[in-house]
């Protein structure tokens, strides 16, 4: 059985321009020791689905789910104790401005202790010791001088080791990684992948890795869902996405990177992601689509099976050709 | 502008440039200067495209500003389109204003760089109205719509308020802003990173349409390798400061020579699963500018450091073309 299961999970937010639904029915599963990635532009409803997932949106948003089913518990109708004994403990997240996501009052020391007292009996010196172990674990020298320091005393780098550590203080079984190199150089975040996908290693834990990077995903998932205005609108294994993608979307977004360009030109998705507005019948890729046809945009298309990659069109893709 | 007149010409020559700062100590420490940018040396022709590549601190945004004539540079010898600035010899206002019509920039970020009270006709005619105050009015508008047209909007948008853009439209409009004074040179502060992907190749073909056909200069900087490759003629990467290689893109990429410069290329990740990845781990991360290593700047993450690289610093190659700052560049084979 799968470590998370998601069918069929909506949100909703109530805004002042009425109902937006930033995630449309989106399905994905994720097993022991597997790295998946979601992909998507800004909008595209990936974080918000993590964010559903660990109950961390506020009040205006409206979840609905299928199932939520994470290791045997369904998260849609445990009651409040229960979600807090997982979410942290067993569920842990990492966000992408590791200066933002720490508290800038507080020293390192404090907060990694605060999330061992929360979830763990350990006593004020085992949670010490822990710590210790827990910013050697991430790669962090001199740990007990760090645990000291404040967060503006240490590089971005630095404090996204201290976010990790603070992630995995308790074991977790699913690690949700949202962006967690996009405001960190590339050296510095090399490194960070690398000490990610160690810790997936030693631990056995589940990654999840929300990203519009294509390169990040090509070297450190292994399975790959793509989101786009809030649908899911393929998923696939990373080999077989990179080389036969199935959904037109997908394949423009490819096609867009500079470094698959054979020409000087590089082709362009036209238009920009619908937002709430101005979101199409049918389709959603529709408007920006260069096959669509009538069918597109009167019709929503329902996922195709596995063998296209649940691509969420009425004429997938396949060897790049679309399939009529 | 006819095709026919397009020769290539050196518009920006740098020779040595620095730029200190001065930071002031607290109460109880000792003031200190950073090296922002030392020793930069490169030329940029029309219709060329160099871009500057390092991390965050290795001072290609100090260059970005002193290209601009935003700040003077401490030492060295900037030449502009003919005109000679340096810290000795200070240019007057006329010539200096002179100069601002030639090279412009765009910001990286095109929420932040366009003024959110002001409709975008002002927004593009606020330079003009700045240095070509004798400009008619009518003739300004004109002018203003026509750079619309050309930058891929549409002469409607005149009216409108910069929050009715998406990200990528707001990007134009700052292109469009820094193209009103006809520049020769545009400085491209990371004119991509803070777009999404199908927009990026969007702007880029923009950019690439708009130096045909003007034959404008670029100066590019950025961290993205891949949209780097994909733009430009020649390559600098910078360290801590300092140029650490410079030479043509294809060189450069190819063939890096200097160990930083290698270490950057194979920490990018590459968007291709099958590719088998071999990475140089760098340890530790860039050193503070105020405190910077003996010798050669790089030498505390060198895997190849030996004992002269903490002693003495390396100079650029003086060969032309692809130069290196390295005692023990690497070859071909990564050796």
């Amino acid at each position: 059985m799968a470590l998370l299961e998601v069918r069929n999970l909506s949100v909703d937010f109530r805004t002042a321009g009425g109902q937006f639904r930033a995630v449309d029915s989106v399905d994905f599963t994720v097993d022991s020791g597997e790295v998946l990635g979601i992909v998507g532009e800004s909008g595209s409803g990936k974080s918000v689905s993590m964010l559903a997932l660990m109950g961390l949106l506020p009040w205006t948003a409206t979840i609905t789910a299928d199932a939520l089913m994470f290791d045997g518990v369904d998260l849609s109708s445990a009651d409040a104790k229960t979600r807090r004994s997982i979410i942290g403990h067993d569920i842990s997240m990492i966000f992408q401005e590791p200066m933002s996501s720490l508290n800038p009052c507080f020293t390192i020391g404090f907060q990694i202790r605060e999330a061992l007292k929360a979830h763990l009996l350990l006593s004020r010196r085992e949670r010490q010791m822990r710590a210790i172990e827990l910013l050697q674990q991430v790669g962090l020298p001199e740990p007990e001088k760090r645990l000291r320091a404040f967060p503006h005393q240490l590089s971005g780098g630095m404090n996204q080791r201290v976010m990790i550590a603070m992630a995995i203080a308790c074991k977790p079984k699913l690690l949700i990684a949202d962006e967690p190199t996009t405001a960190l150089d590339v050296t510095i975040q090399a490194q960070i992948l690398e000490l990610l996908l160690q810790l997936k290693e030693d631990t056995g834990m589940a990654l999840v890795l929300i990203t519009h990077d294509m390169g990040v995903v090509a070297e450190t998932a292994q399975r790959v869902s793509v989101q786009y205005a809030g649908q899911k609108v393929e998923e696939q294994s990373v080999e077989s996405l990179f080389a036969d993608p199935h959904h037109p979307y997908t394949e423009a977004l490819l096609a867009a990177l500079p470094e698959r360009a054979n020409s000087k030109r590089l082709p362009t998705i036209p238009g920009v992601v619908p937002g709430q507005f101005d979101r199409p019948n049918g389709c959603l890729f529709s408007p920006r689509c260069t096959q669509a046809d009538t069918r597109c945009t009167e019709q929503a298309p329902q996922p195709c099976d596995a063998a296209l990659g649940f691509a969420r069109c009425h004429y997938p893709l396949s060897g790049g050709e679309p399939c009529r | 502008m006819s095709l026919n007149t397009m020769s290539s010409t050196v518009l920006v020559e740098a020779q040595g440039l620095c730029r200190d700062y001065h930071v002031s100590g607290g109460l109880f420490s000792r003031s200190s200067v950073v090296q922002a940018l030392s020793d930069a040396s490169f030329t940029l022709e029309s219709g060329k495209t160099l871009a500057v590549v390092g991390e965050s601190g290795c001072g290609k945004s100090t260059l970005a500003r002193v290209v601009t004539m935003i700040e003077s540079p401490t030492r060295g010898v900037l030449t502009l389109d003919g005109h000679t600035i340096s810290a000795e010899a200070e240019i007057n206002a006329s010539e200096q204003a002179a100069l601002r019509e030639s090279v412009q920039i765009v910001f990286q970020d095109p929420f932040g760089s366009l003024n959110p009270r002001q409709t975008i006709g002002r927004i593009l005619e606020e330079p003009v109205v700045i240095n070509r105050p004798d400009m008619p009015r009518a003739e300004r508008e004109a002018q203003a719509r026509e750079m619309l047209n050309l930058t891929g909007l549409r002469p409607e948008h005149y009216d409108r308020y910069p929050h009715m853009f998406s990200g990528g439209q707001r990007q134009r409009i700052a292109v469009a802003r820094a193209l009103m004074l006809e520049p020769k040179v545009l400085v491209l502060d990371e004119p991509v990173s803070a777009l999404d992907l199908s927009i990026q190749s969007q702007i880029l073909n923009l950019l690439i349409d708009l130096q045909e056909r003007l034959n404008l200069a670029y100066l590019f900087i950025s961290h993205d390798l891949s949209v780097v490759r994909h733009m430009a003629d020649d390559v600098m990467v910078m360290y801590l400061g300092r140029v650490v290689e410079t030479g043509s893109a294809s060189e450069v990429f190819e063939c890096p020579r200097h160990p930083y410069t290698r270490a950057l290329l194979s920490a990018t990740p590459v968007a291709d699963p099958t590719r088998k990845r071999e990475r140089i781990r760098l340890e530790g991360e860039l050193p503070s500018p105020l405190n910077p290593p003996s010798g050669c700047a790089f030498n505390p993450r060198c895997w190849k450091r030996a004992s002269r690289c903490t002693a003495e610093r390396p100079a650029l190659t003086p060969d032309t073309g692809h130069r290196m700052a390295c005692f023990y560049p690497l070859n071909a084979d990564g050796e």
